[in-house]
């Protein structure tokens, strides 16, 4: 059986490592033949950014090879996919290579897109990629004081974040000795300061006890950069000094331009994680069309998931479970305390208050995420 | 153009939620075209209605059958 895996972030590597452990003799014996093809030779830890936007860790903490993290006997290659040919089980890639398969796997991810929203891109900071977080850092650190906004773009990538960059920098600006002349005010698209309702129970009256204003119902539509003004979408307004965007995010433009998807989000089953209408096409990640929280941990469960099922299915011929849409999600309340919020498709999350200990172990899942892509934890 | 009528399986969505999805739909779709969202969390009854009133777009209906919420929008704007 041949296995091609389009994409190596979390979701594809973590899913790569998984099968070829649960098929090790397969791959020894030449039944099965697992590919990768990524665009990178290098894999970035994507939820450092926000750490970087603070200065608690550097970029060079972000990366790790590729090839380095993978299972011997995962043929890698850095050679994205251009064209999907469905019909033919076949791919092809920028080099001109074509790849048949008998199971595909699409996990090319999704990327910020500041440019939706007139004057967003020129006039906020954000940190979705290490260029921008390097640069929110220098702009927090030259910021002498004033009104701090933060905006929040549909759909976005990692739902704590607003809540997360919000808690650390009243931190930043307090452990600079200047919070008492920053203003921060929060901004969030729905009528309460979080989608998890428990999530948001908890976290307006933290915004209220540290004086952090917010305003919800509030979906940006324009920035006017000239008179630092930030519309919305339901016609309010609100003045800034320094625009702190979480910007909105697509699919990939080659799952676009396949026209696998709409906004490069391509439907899925949310059980099985194929693609709806192809049997033998799975999706992961941020890729997916699922109503679920675009992050880290669910690419990390919807891969193991995967992993069990197509490797029963080389071993049985058969599925062995379905995805229940589990998600958890660390929650950083400031620079010292966090907690968490698990939950799956029957089941909200009932987050406790923030503790050192949640927020040290986050720390340390910083680094033990390596151990996490290359499936052992 | 003719409209066209999409729907959103919110079903089972804590987060982002069904408003959410329906906002980003929202922002995909071209004027004129109706919007069906299903919820099992009761409160996209009323949060649904509040924000389409308060942004203008058009209500349609909303109805529960089963426990899920099939709430229809027209996107105006």
């Amino acid at each position: 059986m041949r296995i091609v895996i389009v994409g190596g972030g979390m979701g594809g590597t973590i899913l790569g490592n998984n099968l070829a452990r649960r098929l090790h003799h397969e791959l020894k014996t030449g039944k099965v033949r697992i590919t990768m093809l990524s665009a990178s030779e290098k894999h970035m830890y994507q939820p450092g950014l926000l750490y970087v936007a603070v200065g608690s860790m550097m970029p060079d903490e972000l990366y790790r090879d590729q090839a380095g993290l993978l299972e011997p006997g995962i043929g890698f290659h850095v050679d994205p996919v251009e064209n999907f040919m469905l019909d033919k089980r076949q791919v092809k890639t920028k080099s001109g290579a074509v790849h048949d398969y008998d199971v595909l796997v699409i996990a090319t991810g999704s990327r910020a897109v500041m440019q939706t929203i007139p004057g967003l891109a020129e006039n906020a900071e954000t940190f979705y990629t290490e260029e921008s977080a390097v640069k929110m850092l220098k702009r927090l650190r030259e910021f002498q004081g004033g009104r701090v906004v933060i905006t929040v773009g549909v759909p976005h990538k990692c739902p704590m974040a607003p809540l997360e960059i919000t808690f650390m920098l009243h931190d930043f600006f307090k452990e600079r000795g200047m919070r008492d002349k920053v203003q921060l005010h929060y901004t969030y698209p729905i009528g309460r300061v979080h989608s998890l309702e428990n999530v948001a129970k908890w976290a307006a009256p933290e915004f209220d006890r540290l004086g952090i204003t917010y305003e919800t119902l509030f979906n940006m539509k324009e920035v006017d950069g000239k008179n630092k003004v930030l519309k919305s979408e339901e016609g309010g307004s609100t003045n800034y000094d320094l625009l702190i965007a979480i910007p909105a995010h697509k699919g990939m433009e080659v799952v676009e331009k396949n026209g696998l998807g709409q906004n490069g989000w391509i439907p899925t089953n949310r059980t099985r994680l194929n693609m709806e209408g192809q049997e033998n096409v799975f999706v992961l990640g941020d890729t997916t069309n699922l109503p679920i929280s675009k992050a880290g941990s669910t690419a990390h469960f919807e891969a193991e998931t995967l992993g069990e099922n197509i490797a029963a299915m080389v071993k049985v011929g058969s599925a062995v479970r379905d995805y229940d849409g589990k998600v958890f999600c660390f929650i950083e309340a400031g620079k010292d305390r966090a907690t968490y919020a698990m939950f799956n498709y029957t089941t909200p999350p009932d987050p406790k208050a923030p503790t050192r200990a949640v927020h040290w172990f986050k720390v340390a899942y910083n680094k033990l995420y390596w151990a996490s892509a290359r499936g052992l934890l | 153009m003719m409209a066209k009528k999409k729907q959103i399986d919110a079903r089972g969505s804590f987060c982002p939620g069904p408003l959410m999805e329906l906002i980003a739909g929202m922002k995909a779709a071209d004027v004129g075209d109706e919007l069906e969202v299903l919820s099992t969390d009761k409160g996209s009854a009323a949060d649904i209605p509040e924000w389409i009133k308060k942004v203008g777009h058009e209500l349609l209906s909303a109805t529960e059958e089963n426990g899920v919420w099939h709430i229809t929008v027209r996107k105006a704007k």
